[in-house]
């Protein structure tokens, strides 16, 4: 049933920032195909002048007074850091010195 | 007294008479829990002593002369999704695995000053992606009806406790039927809220213009109550709709009826179980004899919800989920070579397969050259499955359907094939889709004694009337009192 032939599934999980492995990579180009030639079906309805729907109820030009409020103090926002110095987030080096 | 099986009402009622007091109501669900969860496994996590001493401040609260109303002493589980300040916040998810909420959801702050008690963290397949709770990194939850068999998902957890005793109620989120398919498999009332009646701040996201937070009960009229305390406008949600809230319960009293209402040939096809069709049927013909009138509607574009579904949800799931990355919070790499790496390896080991699988297929379907042929040709459909719904709409009050195609399956029965699992989601989407309330209430049992559900469509922003019908039927019948034998 799978005839994804543009399914490239190393590139489409570079741009999800997944790494994956070889058999992952097998078992989801194969799930992923059956899906894909599932929705095909899609492209038998006529939508020609049908505007696109977001939302359910779209409510429009949410609009809020721009007055500051509390925050979550440092210490409870760091709480969940993985790694953290200083109040910060400690990271890998991001460039080479 | 036996309380674990009460509805809400009763509850409250024994609460407000001082019959019992909230801390032995909670002492009775904390033993239920030790008793039944080593096999119901419902709970990722509970803090007893937390619970118990929110538990005392209502007594101390009602002794006082402030009970706040009908919820004030009432324990309510929660779906492992939704923030309580202090308390874990997984989503069944590795990734999650040592997140503390910060904050309150929205719900979780309305239930607390209706003086609900916030009860455990329940399990559902991770980051609410399923239909079986058997996609948990956590555990695999039981229908209490059949130890062998799935509670549905993905609010397995918080169906399977209320089904099990565990708790008189609790609230879950459904983005395709994840609410109300579970509670058909357990055999309770689960509704699913018109889109923005209820706010979603707090609530980890998995498809922003689908997800909505409702609750399971035994009744709908404990429905009723704990929709009272949740929904509401909120500014923390954007797409929270301004939709004036009404005394719920008061309406259930109200609101008589007749009824029209539609059956939709396209729910009704193949690939329905018989026993489950025959159960609806006589549920319909309840309502006739009621003096509803009974009209066959058509919805042309059913056969499309599935499709349309599987890209706007997982589109909306790339993007959301693309904020773990192993940086600000979550589960980070141990090894990285660097900041790029970190991101990658740390997802690659912080998600299972089925978040994976749909953030691959997310990110394809929102991949420039597919945009138009996916997704957003995916959004036009959506655009005709909404006005099916509208122009069913002007011709009758409510739709009857049945909410699962197929009675709750054996663990491990569906979960090698995904497309399979994605179809029995079928009844259940195209409500999201529309941003339209549903209710699933029980409607029968199988011949090997699995519970059905029927499922009842409503107006937008109508939820009392939607329950005022459902419990039409539920006054005449008696489904709604059985319980599994644990």
């Amino acid at each position: 049933m799978s005839q994804s032939t543009d399914f490239d599934i190393e590139a489409v999980a570079r741009l999800a920032r997944i790494a994956l492995t070889d058999a992952e990579k097998a078992a989801f180009s194969a799930q992923l195909g059956d899906v894909l030639s599932y929705v095909e079906q899609l492209k038998e309805v006529d939508v020609s002048g049908i505007e696109p729907t977001a939302h359910g109820f779209a409510v429009v030009n949410v609009w809020a007074e721009d007055v500051p409020q509390p925050g979550i103090p440092v210490a409870d926002a760091l709480r969940n850091a993985p790694a953290q110095r200083d109040n910060l987030i400690v990271v890998p080096k991001v460039m080479d010195t | 007294m036996e309380v674990t099986y009460k509805p809400v009402s009763e509850l409250s009622a024994l609460l407000e008479a001082k019959e019992i007091s909230s801390a032995e109501l909670m002492e009775a669900f904390l033993a239920r829990t030790r008793a039944v969860d080593g096999r119901v496994q419902a709970f990722n996590s509970f803090d007893g002593e937390d619970a118990l001493a929110q538990a005392r401040a209502s007594d101390a609260r009602r002794a006082a002369g402030q009970a706040r109303g009908p919820l004030d002493g009432i324990p309510i589980g929660l779906k492992d999704v939704i923030s309580v300040a202090g308390q874990p916040l997984t989503a069944s998810s590795r990734m999650l695995a040592n997140f503390v909420s910060p904050y309150d959801a929205t719900v979780a702050r309305k239930l607390k000053e209706a003086g609900a008690l916030c009860w455990g963290r329940l399990n559902l397949d991770e980051f609410a992606m399923g239909s079986s709770t058997e996609n948990s990194a956590t555990r695999t939850t039981a229908n209490p009806w059949d130890l062998e068999r799935v509670p549905g998902g993905s609010s397995g957890g918080s169906a399977a406790a209320v089904a099990a005793g565990e708790a008189p109620a609790s609230l879950g989120s459904d983005t395709g039927g994840s609410i109300r398919q579970p509670a058909a498999f357990c055999g309770l009332v689960g509704l699913k809220p018109s889109y923005g009646l209820v706010s979603r701040y707090g609530l980890i996201a998995f498809a922003s213009s689908l997800d909505q937070i409702g609750p399971f009960a035994r009744t709908v009229e404990d429905a009723a109550l704990v929709l009272g305390a949740i929904a509401g406008h909120d500014p923390l949600d954007s797409t929270s709709f301004p939709s004036p809230i009404p005394d719920y319960r008061a309406e259930l009293a109200r609101l008589r009826g007749p009824w029209r209402l539609g059956i939709p040939r396209e729910y009704f096809g193949e690939g329905l179980d018989p026993e489950i069709g025959a159960a609806v049927r006589a549920a319909i013909d309840h309502y006739r004899k009621l003096g509803c009138e009974i009209r066959e509607i058509s919805l042309p574009h059913t056969k499309y919800a599935v499709g349309v579904y599987y890209i706007i949800a997982t589109a909306e799931c790339s993007s959301n989920l693309a904020r773990y990355d192993g940086i600000r919070y979550g589960h980070r790499a141990r090894d990285a070579a660097d900041i790029v790496d970190l991101d990658f390896q740390s997802r690659a080991e912080g998600v299972g397969p089925a978040v994976k699988r749909r953030i691959i297929l997310g990110t394809y379907v929102l991949y420039s050259g597919y945009y138009d042929a996916y997704y957003l040709r995916a959004q036009k459909v959506r655009t005709l499955l909404r006005r099916d719904f509208q122009r069913a709409g002007t011709e009758v009050d409510a739709i009857l359907t049945p909410t699962s195609p197929i009675p709750p399956f054996k663990r491990g029965e569906k979960s090698a094939d995904p497309l399979a699992m994605y179809l029995s989601d079928v009844y259940t989407i195209g409500v999201n889709l529309a941003g339209l309330p549903a209710v699933s209430i029980p409607c029968g049992f199988t011949g090997a004694g699995l519970p059905i559900g029927l499922q009842i469509i409503g107006q937008p922003f109508k939820e009392a009337e939607l329950l005022a019908i459902a419990q039409a039927y539920e006054r005449d019948h008696d489904w709604h009192t059985r319980h599994p034998k644990l």
